[in-house]
């Protein structure tokens, strides 16, 4: 039987870890690469790398930082942030990355969905979407709504939508994240999460809200998620890989418990 | 010397890290001559049956994989590679390179909850012993991502099985070749442990 996945996401600017908190200031917490084995090492089953570099002139420290993770890293991960091109994706995965992460470019650009699973492969696409309620509208039927540029700007799309399509352009895999939960750490979106993956049929990633391993029970089981996102629970240290597996497992989910 | 064949088929730098990292050397080739004489073949890749096998013919990798494999050296077939070893791949309804008798199928599960690609960490059981495998334990996870699924046409091919409503080869090999449909190089230590098992194997 499949294992629900503990996912963690990095965020990195100028080759430096740093974790956002409501989308607004973020602040340095260390070393990407050191992290991403600290948690290889730890249990952890998949890691994300959005690199939210400011500058594009600094976007081939990104690759330096995807190479050295690749060097020590063996278990999959995802790079997203800044890719817009084909090639962008190509720089990545060449890198070392398994995957790459969409999110703006691809509301933007629907098109860089479908170009880049033929390219690579939709094992190789993950469509990340940031996503908030919303008043339902004929637009927004489901009272979700895809906001794109780090959860400032609303599109007019609705998330339930825009999820399918992804599928239908090509995606392998989907990342909800809800910006209303995100570093809330008051639990995962669950109704947002749930339509969403008894919408499609490839694998959802729910992302936003974690703060204790009950939530990721939560998402889980009640919001149907195939995997989980944390971030700050693990990146502060108040939980480990091995605490939160152990929850869950505890409660029934089945988990890649880290070998004794 | 560890040859890692380069079909355009996803991802080969993460296998040649995965036995840089063990210490192993190898090279990456798309160069056929040196497939044939190769003392130690690994075949990865993800992606199309059918893009897969038109690139291994206009290479003459396919024949050069069928040359290594009579002349006995070890081959490890990773994913894509172990499905397209097999005679035929409902994927394109293709015709695949047939170094083993079997087909490869896609996942038809009648649960609408599970998610195609089977995309994750899933337990591997081993069904007989096998020197690539001799150190899993029960309950030993590996990380699969696919659509379809390798089936011999003989069960006793079959080296593990893995479970997804239905129990389907994870593992599959015959003589000098073995194949996993899962990814070693991406399964932390055990994967790594089964990579460094590979390269000591004498068939």
């Amino acid at each position: 039987m499949l294992s629900k996945r503990i996912i963690s996401c990095l965020d990195v600017r100028d080759g430096k870890l740093a974790k956002s908190v409501k989308f607004v200031d973020t602040k340095e917490i260390g070393d990407p690469v050191a992290q991403a084995k600290k948690y290889y090492e730890a249990g952890l089953d998949e890691l994300v790398f959005y690199d939210i570099t400011a500058s594009s002139d600094n976007r081939s420290i990104m690759l330096d930082v995807v190479s050295r993770v690749a060097e020590q890293v063996f278990i999959p991960f995802s790079v997203g942030g800044g890719l817009r091109t084909v090639e962008d994706c190509a720089k990545v995965l060449l890198a070392g990355a398994e995957k790459i992460n969409v999110n703006s470019a691809a509301v933007k650009n629907p098109q860089l969905i479908a170009d880049a699973s033929k390219a690579f492969g939709a094992q190789a696409v993950v469509l990340s979407m940031d996503v908030r309620r919303a008043a339902p509208t004929p637009a927004i039927p489901s009272g979700y709504e895809v906001v794109i540029n780090g959860g400032r700007t609303p599109v007019g799309l609705d998330a339930l939508e825009w999820a399918r399509r992804g599928e239908d352009l090509g995606a392998g895999e989907l990342v909800i994240n809800s910006i209303d939960a995100d570093g809330t750490k008051e639990g995962y979106e669950l109704r947002l999460t749930r339509a969403i993956a008894d919408a499609v049929r490839i694998p959802v990633i729910a992302s936003g809200g974690g703060g204790k391993p009950e939530h990721l029970y939560d998402v889980l089981t009640e919001g149907h998620a195939d995997a989980a996102l944390v971030a700050s629970m693990l990146h502060y240290g108040e939980y480990t890989v091995s605490e939160i597996k152990t929850y869950l497992a505890g409660r029934g989910v089945k988990v890649r418990l880290p070998a004794s | 010397m560890i040859t890692v064949i380069d079909y355009n088929a996803g991802n080969l730098t993460s296998v040649k890290r995965a036995l840089d990292h063990l210490g192993l050397e190898s090279q990456i080739t798309a160069d056929a001559q040196i497939v044939a004489r190769a003392e130690r073949i690994i075949f990865p890749g993800v992606g199309h049956a059918a893009a897969a096998m038109r690139v291994l013919h206009a290479r003459g990798l396919d024949e050069a994989l069928q040359e290594a494999f009579g002349d006995g050296a070890p081959i490890l077939g990773i994913c894509l590679g172990s499905q397209i070893v097999l005679a035929h791949s409902e994927e394109g309804d293709t015709p695949c390179l047939n170094l083993l008798a079997g087909k490869c199928h896609r996942f038809a599960l009648a649960d609408p909850s599970l998610k195609i690609p089977h995309i994750g960490w899933n337990a591997v059981k081993v069904e007989q012993p096998h020197f690539i495998l001799k150190d899993l334990r029960p309950g030993d996870e590996f990380y699969f991502v696919h659509s379809y699924y390798p089936q011999p046409a003989d069960a006793a091919h079959i080296y593990a099985s893995s479970e997804y409503e239905l129990t389907f080869p994870a593992a599959i090999g015959i003589a000098n070749l073995f194949a996993t449909q899962f990814h070693p190089e991406k399964s932390g230590a055990i994967g790594l442990n089964l990579l460094r098992n590979f390269a000591a194997w004498q068939p």
